[in-house]
This record gives C-alpha cells, structure tokens and sequence, in this order.
C-alpha cells in the first residue's frame, strides 16, 4: 500500500548511482595518494631518526607538507561515502545493515580515531614531543589509514562476495552469521593488498615526479635524488605486488563473479582455450583459460552463456538467467506467503513448507527483482577499457621504476651498461653514459616521463575501481540485491541537485588543491 | 549476555558518542565566532589554529556516532538518512566545507583566499551544531515517516523501499517545529559557550580572553534559558511508549516518569547540569586570575554527563526513540531497530577498545596542549594554518 506514496523513478537510481560514483571516483583521487605518502614519509623519517640530520628532517617535513594539503580532502570526500549509504541507498542499509555496519563502525572506532590523533602530533608535534614518539605518529598515521583502508574494503568485498551471512524472514534481512568469515573472506584479503599495494605506486610516481622537476630544474638535487631512490624502491616493489595480487584477485573474480570477468575480456561465447585479448584482434593465446582456471584448455563462459545457462567443466549445471529470475520469484513469493501465514497464526508446518522454499531459492533471491535478463549484463565497453588502462599502465610503471632504480643507483655493470644501450639509441648523451654522479642520473626526457606518470597512475588507479563497480553491475551485493531494489526513495530532482553541488564543490576544492600542492612544490623544501 | 542488554549497551555507546560529539562541537562553537572574538587576521589566525589541532576528533566522533548507528540500529540509519534527506545533506556539505578550510585557507595557492575559508567555518560553525541540534531533538519530538517492511516483497514494484517520508521536505520540516528550533539553538550556544572555555584555555592572549570572558556571558545565558525551557516542555509533553508486544502507544508525561523511573540518570544528568554551570560560572567570576582559565574541563565533562542520559531518556524504559508523527507503529524502539544478537554481541568485543582508544587520544592531546599557542608559536610554525 505503502509503495503507492514513493516518489522514486528510474532518475532515482540512476542519479543515486552517479552520485555514489563521483564521490567515490572523487575520494580515490586522494586516498591513494595519503597511503603512498604515507609509506615514503615514514621511510624518511626513520632515515631522520636514524642520522638525527637535518637534511633529512627538512626532506620529512616536505613530503609531510604535501601530505597534509591532500589529507584534509580525503577526509571531506570520505565522510560523505559513509554516509550515503543511509541517505541515497537506504533499503540497502536495512537489508545487509547487520554485516556491512560492523566492519565501517570499527573502521570509526580502531583507524580514524588512531588516523586523527597521530596526524595532529605528526604535523604539529615536532617541538612538542620527543623525535621516537614523533617517529611513531608518522607510521601511526600511515597505519591508521592502512586499517581503515582494511575495514572499508572488507565491506565492499563484502558487496561482491557475500559471506557469513544468512537471510532472516522474520526481521526481512540479511544477518551475520560468521565475522571472521566477513572480515578475512579471501575475497576482502585479495582486495586489501592489491588496493593498498597499488596505492603505494601513486605515492612513488608522485615523489618521483616531484623529485625528478626538481632535477630538471637543477634545484633541491640532494632531496630529489634520496627522494627517488626511497620512491624507485617502494614504486618498483608495490608495482610487482599489484601485479601479482591482481592476478590473484582475475581468478577470484573468474570463480565468484564471472559475468564481470567475461565483460572485462568483451567475452559474449565462451568455451575452452580461450585466449585473453590484448586488444579487439590481438590476442594472447589460451591467455584467459589460463589466467581463469590454472590450466590451458578451461572453460571460461561468456556474457550469453551466463544469459542462457551451462555446464561446467565438473559437470554442474548452471541456471540461465531466466531460471535464476523464476527462482527469485518463487522466494519472494515465499516471503510473502511465509509473512502472511505467520500473521494469520498458521501451524507450524505451513511455515516450515514456505521457509523451506525460502532458503532453497535464496541464493537468487535478487534475481526476483529483475525483469529483464539484460538488465544483468554489465556495461561491456567500460570493463574492457578499464581492465586494459589499468594493466597496461601497471606494465608501464613496472618498466619505469625499473629503469629508474637502475640509473639512481648505481648498480655495478647494470647501470653502467644500461646508460650505454641508452646512449646507443640516442637517449642519453655520451657523456652521461659514464657518469655516475646521482644528479645527472636521470636523463631529462626519463624526468619528464615521470612528471606525465603522475596522471597515468590515477587514470590506472581509477580504471581498476571502474573495472571493481561497473564490473558488478546491476547489483549492490552480488545476486542478493540489485540497484533499483537498494535505492532511497527520494525524487531524482533532489538527488540530481546534491550530485551538481557536490560536483561544483569537489571539482573547486580539487582545484584549489593542486594550485596549493604546484605552490608547494615550487617553493620546495626548506634545506639549509 | 542477552539479546535486551546487548541493544541497550549498545544504546548507551551510542549515546556516549552523540554526548561527545555534543562536546566537541565547541571546534564549532568557537569557529562560529572567528570574526568576534579575532579582530585582527592574527587574531583570527590563532583561533583558528587553536581549534584546527581539534577539528579532526569532532569530525572523527561524527563519522564513528554514524558508523555505530549503522552497525547497531541500521533501521535508524536507513529510515532517518535515506528520509530526512535534506537535513543530514545540507549538515555533511557543512562539515565538507570545514575539512579543507583549515589547511587551504592560509597556503600559497589558495585562489579563494583565507576569507573564503574562514567564512565556511563559520558556516559550518553555526549551521553543524543547529542542524545536528535539530536531528537529536526529533528524538522526542517525531519525525514525518513511514516503514513497510512488506514491501520488500513487491518483486514488481519499481523499488522494494521500506522506509520513507511522508512529506516532500524530507526532514527540513523538523526546523518548522518551534520545540525543535528551541533544542537547536540550544545546542548552537552550548557549543559557543563551551568554544569560548576552549579558546580562553587554549590560547595564550590576553586581548582574545578578555573578548572571551565578554562574550561568555552572552552565550552561556542564551543556552541556560532554551535549555531549562526545553527541558520543561520535555517533563511535561506526552512521549511515545511502547508495550511487551511491540505496540506503540503515547504516553502522558512519558519523559518525566522516565526521569523518575531511571533516577540514576537523571542524577548523572544533574551532575552534569552542575558541572556544566560550574565551568562557566568559575570562568566568569574568576575574570582576573590567568590560572583559572580551566573551565572547559568541568563544563566539557558535564556536556557528556548530561547529553549521556538525555539520549538515553529517548530510548530506555520501553520508549520509541525515533518516534513516527505519520504513523505511530512505524516508530523505531531499540527492538524493532535494532541488529541481530550475533552482530551485537560480536560488536560488544570491539567495542572494548574505546576506553584503549580514548586513552592514547587524552595522552597525545596532553603532549599537543602541554603548551598553549600564541604568536611566536604561529609565526614559527612552518605547518600552522
């Protein structure tokens, strides 16, 4: 009766699902920056405690000064992520509100409370406290957003994987049945470290950067140069991790949600052998086969094999789509009758009958909420770029910090045989081929390719949390709940006006951040 | 441990965290006064570093106040955010716009320029405490919504919502309610009187206290007199009540036999009054003496002693604390809210770190605060707002 007076229309949930959107896309522009950051900065500072010098005290506070100018927006852009669960996607917080408030609650009470407090002595303690409890704050910092990055990501792996947890007809929603289920699902552990690992690399893209302008510019060449050889070294090693956890996590997904993975890949008929495509045209052979299930010849499906159903390679069949939808329906329809006969007082046998049909219908329980089985396809051409920007340029900085790391260090025979193959293809001139001297190590053309890395690393960064949402799509939690089942019922007109003002205010502060941030850099550090 | 105290320890963390909150909005109380109590830009620039070396446990204790919300009540949050749209969006875009002022506004860069910013904390300063004021008072007064669990089972239905509100403001019509004004304003002065305490403490001037202690007096009156009116009306309006089965009824007096009734709360409560009164009074009859200048500290204990158990009159004692003014069974009681057993309990272990959580805040705020700003301290600091 009550569905009579709601004022949602599909704008409702489209509008709901930009906002949700820009505000994520918005606060993963700084995150990823304050846990990179955060690594280098507390590497410095502990070369600080160390040598007690205060060339490496003033290069701590430089890289804390950039720190903290990105910081506070991570803080704006995040709190409202938090709440928009309640405010745009209400019947998503009652339905799953059991398991996906526990872990932001702790994410509130165990890393932003250590978050808030280690930054206030990390960026005004250092006449205050002694240098070791200063030492702490900057790594507790560091820590502090590391857990919160944790729990959150528990919470969306969550979303995509739903573990732990059982549905109760009685109260109509889902429930916690097992927390370290929930919390160490291999899902969320995959998700953590390739994540936070491959935020690291916007940090060491990002000092790098700044550190090599500084070269080009011939000033602050002490910094820049021990400022690179910290960022070549956590760059390099990060950019390794992220490769291997995302493998890791394209066999996860192969395993639990394969409709994202076969519009990753554009993949509409699968079989075995299946090669993974470079791009449309190119492909690796048996690649995909490989990458999805360990062996050369495994069966991937595509998007219409999940339309219309098969069978897989252990002999188990599974659904079509249309299939899924019927059995949605019939638990649904279970509910209902379920609700009906308990308030109608019915023997006990009658409910058993409904709950029985109940449990054994819901794992497709959101399916019932769909009327077109196209609606379950993902956007293919979004996946498939993103998927490819993201591996692409993971490619790309491995390369990058490796031939870094090569010429600011020095190593004996690789180095010196490396600025001789570049100066035999005119990259390097011949005098520099010989040097050593750290400040001339980085070739101007390599130093302004470090400066173009800063935005390659967002775009790679983004594209993998556009390949993470658009690849779930249409649902909110996998099978259990789509969008438009999710959504708050608020007008489309309402959201569409937090969307654009969110939009004006992100988008001015943003700008007003990277003015700061160019000031900053351009003033440089305060070496004596 | 039962299913009943799990939701009731769960209520009172939760209570404990809105009283602290309530607390640490004095960030906002003394940012609402930038431009009376700094006349000059240093001036203003030590109030603002002054509460900027704050700013993140407020905005932290707000962030955990909805997480907790969310992990213990999720009816609540889906019904009261996804409802009362406007007024929790126009309170997040408030404290978006305090997030970045304090380290933008004096950079290099800064296009906008300092004043911008300094006007978004003072937007921030009036606007959060009011619009936070306003959403706790609805607490007693009632709210304009509607819940349908049974629509969760429409699979035809364009969206399944089983919670909305029945009018088209989506929860500015709270601020039409003259009661609720009256609470807000309330809490606006509060957090003014208890920013004044905050700054005089922590800023080392002479010409920023003095302007304080004046300014003291004007605000702690204006909070006493809609406080004390508030509570009034609070004792004599009816409350909504609920029986063993769940139904929800009003009850006369509901709030006043639950003072009587929970008398330990209202002892707590009236310590807290005390204490509160106490702080201020101390501050304002102490005008000559620079050692006394601690007044923040009973009065800051005596905010959380007092909010504690006032939260906590909404929702003990059968009490719907989240009550429906457009259909009374949809009113939200901390058993029809609340989670399961399972996600309580587990979530009782966690919690067992606040008080480990509260003690390293109160060790690195001892270590920040050892000695208060002034002046040189800005002027040398390379990372001073």
């Amino acid at each position: 009766m009550t569905n009579l007076l709601l004022s949602i229309d599909a704008g409702t949930i489209d509008w709901s699902r930009a906002q949700f959107a820009l505000t994520a896309i918005y606060h993963w522009l700084f995150v990823p920056l304050t846990l990179g950051l955060a690594v280098i900065m507390g590497i410095a500072e502990t070369i600080y405690y160390k040598k007690r010098t205060n060339f490496w005290k003033q290069t701590t506070q430089f890289w804390q000064r950039l720190f903290g100018v990105n910081f506070a927006m991570g803080v704006a852009t995040g709190i409202i992520l938090e709440f928009e669960f309640g405010t745009n996607w209400s019947n998503y917080s009652w339905f799953v509100g059991d398991i996906f408030g526990a872990p932001l609650a702790i994410e509130g009470i165990v890393a932003f409370f250590m978050e808030s407090t280690f930054v206030a002595v990390m960026f005004f303690g250092w006449k205050k406290v002694s240098a070791g409890f200063h030492l702490a704050s900057t790594w507790l910092t560091g820590l502090g957003a590391t857990i919160s990055a944790w729990w959150i990501l528990v919470a969306n792996a969550w979303m995509q994987y739903p573990v732990g947890c059982a549905f109760n007809p009685d109260t109509m929603r889902n429930e916690m049945t097992s927390f370290l289920d929930v919390a160490l699902s291999p899902f969320a552990v995959e998700k953590f470290c390739h994540t936070v690992i491959s935020s690291w690399i916007i940090g060491a893209v990002f000092v790098v950067a700044v550190s090599c302008w500084y070269l080009v510019k011939k000033r602050h060449q002490q910094m820049a140069v021990q400022s690179i050889r910290i960022a070549a070294i956590v760059g390099l090693v990060a950019a390794l991790g992220a490769g291997a956890t995302g493998h890791k996590s394209g066999q996860t997904i192969a395993q639990v949600q394969p409709m994202k993975l076969a519009a990753m890949e554009a993949l509409y008929d699968g079989g075995h052998e299946i090669g993974l495509k470079v791009v449309e045209g190119i492909e690796v052979p048996y690649g995909l086969s490989m990458m999805a299930t360990n062996t050369l010849d495994g069966y991937v499906p595509g998007i219409n094999d999940l339309l219309e159903g098969y069978v897989k390679d252990d002999g188990t069949v599974e659904l079509s789509a249309d299939e899924k939808i019927e059995r949605g329906r019939l638990a649904i329809q279970a509910l209902a009758d379920y609700r009906q006969a308990k308030a109608e007082g019915a023997a006990d046998s009658v409910l058993q009958t409904q709950l029985s049909i109940i449990h054994s219908n819901m794992p497709y329980f959101g399916y019932g909420y769909v009327k077109d089985k196209q609606d379950l396809v993902p956007p293919v051409w979004i996946n498939f770029w993103a998927f490819r920007a993201m591996v692409g340029l993971g490619c790309l900085f491995i390369a990058f910090f490796g031939l870094v790391l090569i010429l600011i260090f020095d190593i004996p025979m690789v180095s010196l045989l490396v600025r001789r193959l570049l100066s035999a293809v005119g990259l390097l001139d011949e005098r520099s081929a010989d040097r050593s001297a750290p400040a001339d190590a980085m070739p101007a053309w390599l130093c302004w390719a470090a400066v173009l890395m800063v935005p390659l690393a967002y775009i790679a960064s983004e594209s993998g949390w556009l390949v993470a949402e658009f690849g779930r799509q249409p649902w909110t939690i996998q099978d259990m709940l789509p969008t438009w089942a999710a959504v708050s019922d608020i007008s489309a007109g309402s959201v569409a006006l937090t969307f654009f003002l969110f939009l004006i205010l992100f988008t001015t502060m943003l700008a007003v951040e990277i003015n700061i941030l160019l000031k900053q850099i351009k003033k440089g550090p305060e070496v004596s | 441990m039962t299913y009943e105290f799990l939701q009731h320890y769960w209520c009172f963390i939760v209570s404990l965290l809105g009283a602290l909150l309530v607390f640490l909005l004095f960030v906002q109380g003394a940012n609402s006064m930038i431009f009376q109590l700094g006349k000059t830009p240093d001036e203003r620039r030590l109030l603002i570093n002054s509460t900027g070396r704050k700013w993140e446990f407020t905005f932290t204790t707000l962030v955990t106040f909805g997480g907790a919300f969310f992990a213990s009540f999720p009816l609540f949050y889906s019904t009261s955010f996804g409802g009362a749209y406007w007024l929790w969006m126009l309170i997040l875009f408030t404290f978006v716009l305090q997030a970045v002022s304090y380290e933008f506004q004096n950079k290099l860069g800064n296009f906008l320029g300092p004043k911008t910013f300094q006007c978004f904390l003072v937007l921030n300063g009036i606007l959060g405490p009011l619009l936070l004021g306003g959403a706790v008072a609805t607490f007693f007064e009632g709210s304009n919504f509607i819940v349908e669990k049974g629509n969760m089972i429409d699979a035809d239905a364009l969206s399944p919502v089983i919670s909305h509100w029945a009018n088209a403001s989506h929860g500015l019509d709270a601020l039409l309610n003259p009661w609720i004004l009256v609470f807000a304003v309330a809490v606006l002065f509060l957090a003014r009187t208890l920013g004044i305490l905050y700054t005089m403490n922590n800023i080392a001037d002479e010409t920023i206290r003095t302007r304080s202690r004046y300014q003291l007096a004007g605000a702690a009156f204006v909070f006493v007199v809609l406080f004390v009116t508030y509570l009034i009306h609070l004792l004599l309006m009816d409350g909504y009540a609920y029986d063993d089965s769940g139904v929800i009824f009003m009850e006369p007096n509901k709030y006043l036999h639950n003072m009587l009734d929970m008398w330990y709360l209202t002892l707590v409560m009236l310590i807290g009054v005390v204490l509160v009164l106490y702080g201020i009074i101390q501050e304002l009859l102490s005008g000559r003496n620079p050692l006394t200048l601690s007044g923040i500290w009973p009065a800051g204990i005596g905010t959380v002693l007092t909010v504690t158990p006032l939260l906590l009159m909404s929702a003990w004692n059968h009490t719907a604390y989240y009550p429906s003014t457009a259909d009374l069974q949809s009113s939200l009681t901390l058993e029809n809210s609340c989670s399961s057993y399972f996600t309580l309990n587990t979530m009782f272990w966690v919690s067992l770190l606040v008080p480990f959580v509260l003690a390293y805040i109160v060790y690195a705020w001892r270590k920040i605060d050892s000695k208060k700003i002034d002046r040189a301290e800005i002027a040398d600091d390379d990372h001073a707002y």
